[in-house]
């Protein structure tokens, strides 16, 4: 009687674990982010709710914190000990570098499947390909060229809407301040800093020379007069800045203009998703105008995206691609794009809920990407690894906190550059 | 049954011999691997070509060549200088001082002694956020004296790279100054009272018995406050982040924030390892006389 009652039992303990194995085929993929706040939460949310809707299994795993310092470092440890995540949040040339380790998985099936050849643009492929081959995807653009004004105060100075030059700026900022306003709200850390100045680059340089000095790091653009005139602006700029700006964060600067403390702010787009949340209208309440262009347009851009790592397994696998799918795919494009303030980072996604800065995004966009002003924001790392990026950074902010010369930056500049190269 | 009894005694006499060797092995062993092997991989890192990921080619000297040719690194080892010397000397002066003052048998010292110990029990980080809102311009200090009409008043170190890394500093006395008069503190008690009642008979005044007397002889404790002290500095990391973020740019760097930022946002393990390399080095200097002047003069009194 025992006997037969343990076997029994055994049995089904086999049966069930037969079924969890053959219940285990469905897709799987584990997904490493620091999407944890607000809007961010959300829009993961939504990506989360498709891909179980197509059946596959969500294993959720956010690390918050640093701004992806912290997820990279929990990456690091990941990869080293054999134990890759399916899909983490990578952005840029960074996706390069973890493919040269040969951690990442090929991903041509789905991209030939889905056509990312036609309806990703090839700016943001590059980043996607290493040798050739998808390994990631891309999940949305912001542009990090804009200026956010608060109309009200412009108005105070006769002014309506952004200025479309350097000078005008200058111009601009000083009625501002000869009218008690700040004219601009900035946060002192070293990336927002860096932000204002590679606006600056593209307005003053115009895209070919952005392209030259911050992407191909070409050493005559590097020390030019061009650059020179550049880091002259940055010190004007810090003429137009409240003197308690260092190490505030953007959000503040952004309820600065808000609150009409400050006219203007230089920031990329998530800046928006502060106003629309404060339930502010874009147009009435607060304008968004690109940053001055002296020498044709630009628009610098700001990805998102999943890069796969190699895992093993029928099911992860399967999950990888699913996810791929669906992240490329319109609907998740739309939804999570809406949430996040940014646009969609392919081709043929409807933009009727929009709202207008966002359709200005998008075909500025458009029209960029035909005159080779779709370039890859260095500030934000899309342009170089951070190794290169950090030494230009480093040497922004030092200029832009000190009484540093426009001659002395533009030397260190150069050398910082040589000494990160090798 | 006779000769297993005596085998069991004996396995109990030496359990008890070695019982304090057992009891010690496993946390031996735990920071023989995780201090000194660390230590090791890490000295090693800095010999590789290390950059997102560890790895093992050899590189000779290139990090600590590419290190100290980085502008940055200057910065962080002149903050280093400029804040480890001025937090040592304050700290040891204000404390001694703060000791010397609570020695006199006032009335509330166990009061006042809570007091100034107090703010050890914080962590840095809290020190450095209460001392941001207290220092930043447009909210703390300087607002206030505003408000209640001194408006030439002006205090922005905070946010003025010359001087950010003097906010530190304030901040970093704040909290150890306390605790280094304790430790002084309990030194003064532990000084013979019959020679200082000798030299009052001699009429030796107060200033004169402590610069003369008591002081000199307590000079193990400046000793070993300036040992805890300059660890304190070299190690220092959370205070800077907190209070300053290591800005404005970068001009109030520490060498520990330099190697923060090049091993996990850089991706430049290799440059980072050989940083790490030069702070341990200047532990290093600093303990190593200590540790031998200690073990010498430990020779001697035996």
């Amino acid at each position: 009687m025992k006997l037969s009652k343990s076997i029994l039992a055994a049995s089904v303990g086999i049966a069930a674990l037969a079924s969890a194995s053959l219940a285990h085929a469905e897709p799987t993929a584990e997904v490493l982010h620091w999407w944890t706040s607000g809007g961010e939460a959300k829009a993961v949310a939504a990506l989360k709710k498709d891909f179980e809707e197509h059946g596959g299994k969500w294993q959720d795993s956010p690390v918050a914190g640093g701004a992806g310092d912290a997820a990279m470092t929990v990456l690091r440890s990941r990869v080293l000990s054999g134990d890759a995540p399916s899909a983490v949040q990578l952005k840029g040339p960074a996706i390069q570098e973890w493919a040269e380790q040969g951690a990442l998985a090929n991903l041509d099936d789905v991209a030939k499947k889905e056509n990312w050849d036609e309806v990703i643009p090839k700016r943001i492929q590059d980043i996607m390909k290493y040798e050739g081959d998808y390994v990631a995807v891309p999940v949305n653009i912001h542009r990090v060229n804009w200026i956010w004004s608060n109309p009200e105060l412009l108005a105070k100075v006769g002014a309506k809407e952004g200025p479309k030059t350097w000078e005008e700026f200058n111009a601009l900022a000083e009625k501002l301040k000869a009218a008690g306003i700040t004219p601009l709200a900035h946060g002192g850390q070293p990336w927002q800093d860096a932000t204002i100045f590679e606006t600056v680059v593209l307005g003053m340089g115009g895209p070919e020379f952005f392209q030259k000095a911050l992407v191909d790091l070409d050493e005559d653009a590097l020390k030019s007069d061009t650059m020179k005139k550049v880091f002259d602006e940055m010190r004007t700029i810090r003429g137009y800045v409240d003197p308690d700006f260092p190490g505030r964060d953007w959000n503040l600067a952004t309820a600065m203009v808000m609150n009409g403390k400050a006219a203007m702010q230089i920031m990329g787009d998530w800046a928006k998703g502060e106003f629309l949340a404060a339930g502010k209208v874009p147009g009435k309440d607060f304008l968004c105008s690109a940053t001055p262009a002296d020498n044709g347009n630009g628009f610098l851009f700001n990805t998102d995206s999943f890069a796969m790592f190699k895992v093993d397994g029928e099911d992860k696998v399967e999950g990888q691609k699913l996810l791929a799918e669906l992240i490329v795919g319109k609907k998740f494009q739309k939804t999570f794009n809406l949430l996040k303030g940014s646009i969609p980072a392919r081709t043929g996604v409807s933009l009727d809920d929009f709202d207008e800065c966002a359709k200005k995004s998008a075909a500025d966009m458009e029209a960029d990407q035909k005159t080779g002003g779709f370039l890859p924001s260095m500030a934000h790392g899309m342009a170089l690894p951070g190794h290169l990026s950090g030494a230009i950074v480093d040497v922004v902010t030092a200029h832009f906190n000190s009484d540093m010369s426009s001659d002395e930056a533009v030397s260190r500049l150069t050398e910082a550059v040589e000494l990160a190269k090798d | 049954m006779g000769a297993s009894s005596s085998t069991e005694s004996n396995l109990m006499a030496s359990l008890q011999r070695n019982l304090s060797k057992i009891v010690v092995a496993p946390s031996f062993a735990a920071s023989l691997f995780f201090v000194y092997g660390f230590i090791i991989w890490t000295a090693w890192m800095a010999f590789s070509k290390s950059r997102m990921m560890p790895v093992y080619d050899w590189a000779g000297l290139r990090q600590y060549e590419r290190l100290w040719q980085m502008e940055r690194w200057h910065v962080a080892i002149e903050n280093l200088l400029i804040f480890g010397g001025l937090f040592i000397v304050i700290c040891l002066v204000l404390g001694c001082l703060l000791a010397v003052l609570l020695d006199q048998r006032i009335r509330a010292e166990g009061v006042l002694r809570t007091v100034f110990l107090y703010p050890m029990a914080l962590s840095f980080i809290v020190t450095g956020t209460v001392w941001k809102w207290i220092l930043n311009p447009g909210l703390g200090l300087e607002k206030m004296m505003h408000d209640l009409g001194w408006a030439s008043f002006k205090f922005d170190w905070l946010v003025n790279s010359d001087f950010a890394i003097y906010t530190v500093v304030i901040a970093a006395v704040w909290q150890a100054s306390g605790f280094v008069m304790a430790m002084f503190l309990a030194a003064l008690r532990g000084v013979d009272q019959d020679i200082i009642r000798a030299a009052y008979m001699d009429g030796a005044s107060l200033p004169r018995i402590y610069f003369g007397i008591i002081i000199p002889s307590i000079r193990p404790v400046f000793l070993s406050a300036i040992v805890v002290l300059a660890h304190l500095a070299v190690k220092s990391f959370d205070l800077v982040i907190a209070l300053t973020g290591g800005g404005p740019g970068y001009s109030s760097d520490l060498p520990a924030t330099f190697m923060y930022t090049m091993a996990f946002q850089r991706n430049q393990l290799g440059v980072s390892a050989a940083s790490a390399m030069m702070m341990l080095a200047t532990v290093m200097a600093i303990i190593v006389p200590y540790l031998y002047s200690e073990l010498r003069g430990g020779k001697k009194n035996g």
